[in-house]
């Protein structure tokens, strides 16, 4: 764990050494970029490290939806299912996107290639629908784009 | 005349959001004049004269915040708002995107009014290029020494860090987001005390949206008497406007406030797509309550205009609806992302958001009953006014007002079981 927590310490050395409580969620975010996602150990360890109460951590982690806690696919396709893009056709998208990776919303393929998940807007509402695959963005989706961004994915 | 702009000031390309391009077209020099020229208290001053109202959705007037705020406490923290999440809303991103340098110096010079050594930048966890570009700027700026230690040679020194956030849309209303920046889940808080006067880590605290701050240095440059000569009167200013749903070219368009509703949707926008007739319009981001399409006739873009038409300018998320819209199914995705975001801490929003989305959920699904709308409207009045936060009254607001607008379309739905327009959100 010490080239994880060399990040930590150059992470840390950003922040007002008062406000150390606040590395709470920027250490979970580079913890979950190293890791995929994240377990209660990975928050105990966060909490030792900072020195605050390992419940801070735990609450937090289980709190914030963008911390995975259970494993995904090499890429998680986040799709937007609110208003602009449901105006736009985003049921279709999604419905789309089920039936070609065979998959439900939440699932990951048993190959381990693809985690498909519905999210809120993505403040793309102007070029909607939209959807993330692994924080790109991919905007005014149709059928064949989805084809196309999905061909180009190792 | 042609019309001022603060933002769409220039010709995007791709080396428009560096800082060489920016400081090609003036950017940086209003910091200069502030360092060089202009006490702290002046700053505040010509944002107070602007007329500036906050862009995060409440509208409240930016040099009244400021001037809550005690400068002379040993320390004072700046938040800027950039968590972006009111469905509808997408002006904040053009802005990391295109000029974060813009946003950086508008921090400055609020960090600089304020007596700021340490200011943060609250960022959507989801963005990606924004993400990078507000960090490739900060990096140029750094190094031009436009942020850090002694500032432009100066005494002024400020610290700018970046924060992401994790997913949650609650973490927009500014207590949550401060607890969110002190290492917590992002619980809302009772107010007072307001952060102004107890904020982050108990400092007096401002909290800015991002369009809000980078609005500053136009004001500076040009000055808050300029700046409040544009634009209605009560409501200053350029503001940016994202358009999205059924129209034919949506997008951001700068306007001045005061700007015709219509006219925005029907010549700037191209117009509803395929021509259908408009339905609804909810001009201020998903929260704010629906107009039916003739309610808009004489409204124009500014706080008061649209008060008076029932609704709220909001964040200036202007989402259209065409003729031919099942508003239940549509209502449905709003109570289904409350009920999902409510953070739970207080029973009327907890059970109340999922309530809503249940008897919504149940409509829907063909199961109905007599007395369901006056459930709502009874659950509806039941959280208005009685939260800890302003997410309550967000999530009932679209429920009371599309059933107040579109009654006949929710009751053909629960007796027939099925939708008047054979639930089509998509056009
Ligand atoms: C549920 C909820 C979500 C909010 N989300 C945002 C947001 O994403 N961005 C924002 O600037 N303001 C948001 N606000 C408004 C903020 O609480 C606050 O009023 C604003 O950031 C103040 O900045 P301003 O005065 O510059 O507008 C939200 C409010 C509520 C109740
Ligand atoms: S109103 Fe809703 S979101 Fe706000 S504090 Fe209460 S439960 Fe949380
Ligand atoms: S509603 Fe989908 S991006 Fe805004």
């Amino acid at each position: 764990m010490s080239c994880l927590t060399d990040k930590f310490d150059r992470l840390r050395a950003t922040y007002p050494p008062e406000m150390n409580s606040s590395l709470v969620l920027p250490l979970l975010h580079l913890m979950l970029r190293e890791k995929g996602h994240l377990t209660e150990s990975d928050a105990i360890f966060i909490a030792d490290y900072l020195g605050v109460p390992a419940m801070q951590v735990k609450e937090a982690l289980t709190w914030y939806t963008m911390l995975h806690r259970k494993p995904v696919g090499k890429h998680v396709i986040k799709v937007c299912r609110n208003i602009a893009c449901s105006l736009m056709g985003a049921e279709r998208i999604i419905d789309y996107l089920k039936q070609k990776l065979g998959i439900e919303a939440g699932e990951t393929t048993p190959d381990g290639r693809f985690t498909l998940l519905l999210v809120e807007c993505l403040a793309s509402c102007g070029t909607a629908p939209a959807m993330q695959v692994s924080d790109t963005y991919h905007e005014n989706l149709d059928e064949a784009r989805i084809d196309h961004i999905l061909k180009e994915l190792s | 005349m042609t019309e001022p702009r603060v933002f769409f000031n220039f010709g995007i390309t791709d080396d428009s959001h560096t800082l060489s391009a920016y400081r090609g077209r003036g950017g940086y020099q209003a910091l200069e004049k502030a360092l060089r020229t202009m006490q702290p208290l002046d700053v505040e001053k010509e944002v107070t004269t602007s007329g500036l109202r906050g862009r995060g959705g409440a509208g409240f007037p930016t040099g009244s915040k400021w001037s809550f705020v005690d400068k002379k406490s040993p320390v004072v923290y700046l938040c800027c708002n950039a968590d972006e999440g009111e469905p509808g809303t997408f002006k904040d991103r053009w802005i990391f995107e295109h000029n974060s340098h813009q946003l950086v110096e508008g921090v400055l010079l609020a960090a600089y009014a304020l007596n700021v050594r340490h200011a943060f930048i609250y960022i959507r966890g989801e963005f990606d290029l924004s993400y990078r570009r507000l960090l490739l700027a900060l990096e140029e700026a750094r190094e031009a020494g436009l942020v850090g230690e002694r500032i432009l040679g100066t005494e002024f020194s400020c610290d700018i860090i970046v924060h992401q956030g994790g997913g949650a849309y609650v973490c927009g209303e500014e207590s949550s987001l401060l607890t969110s920046l002190e290492g917590f889940k992002g619980y809302p808080k009772n107010k007072p005390p307001f952060p102004a006067v107890k904020g982050l880590y108990q400092a007096p605290t401002v909290i800015n949206n991002v369009e809000t701050l980078a609005t500053i240095p136009w004001i500076i440059t040009h000055g808050g008497g300029a700046y409040a000569g544009i634009g209605a009167q009560n409501n200053t200013g350029t503001k940016l406007f994202g358009i999205s749903g059924h129209v034919n070219k949506p997008g951001i368009h700068e306007r001045p406030t005061g700007y015709p509703l219509k006219k925005i949707i029907f010549e700037d926008c191209g117009g509803i797509l395929g021509g259908k007739a408009l339905k609804a319009v909810i001009p201020g981001g998903s929260s704010t309550p629906v107009l039916k399409g003739f309610e808009i006739e004489n409204v124009t873009l500014d706080a008061e205009s649209v008060i008076k038409a029932g609704s709220m300018l909001g964040s200036g998320g202007i989402i259209v609806i065409a003729e031919g819209t099942c508003m239940v199914r549509l209502l449905q995705v709003l109570t289904r992302f409350y009920a999902h975001e409510s953070c739970g801490q207080c029973t009327p929003c907890r059970e109340g958001t999922a309530w809503m989305d249940k008897v919504i959920g149940r409509i829907v699904a063909g199961q109905g009953v007599k007395g369901d709308l006056e459930r709502l409207e009874a659950v509806t009045s039941g959280i208005m006014g009685n939260t800890v936060c302003a997410l309550g009254d967000a999530a009932s607001m679209p429920v009371a007002s599309f059933i107040k607008k579109f009654r006949d379309e929710f009751e053909y739905y629960i007796e027939h079981g099925r939708s008047m327009f054979d639930g089509r959100l998509e056009i």
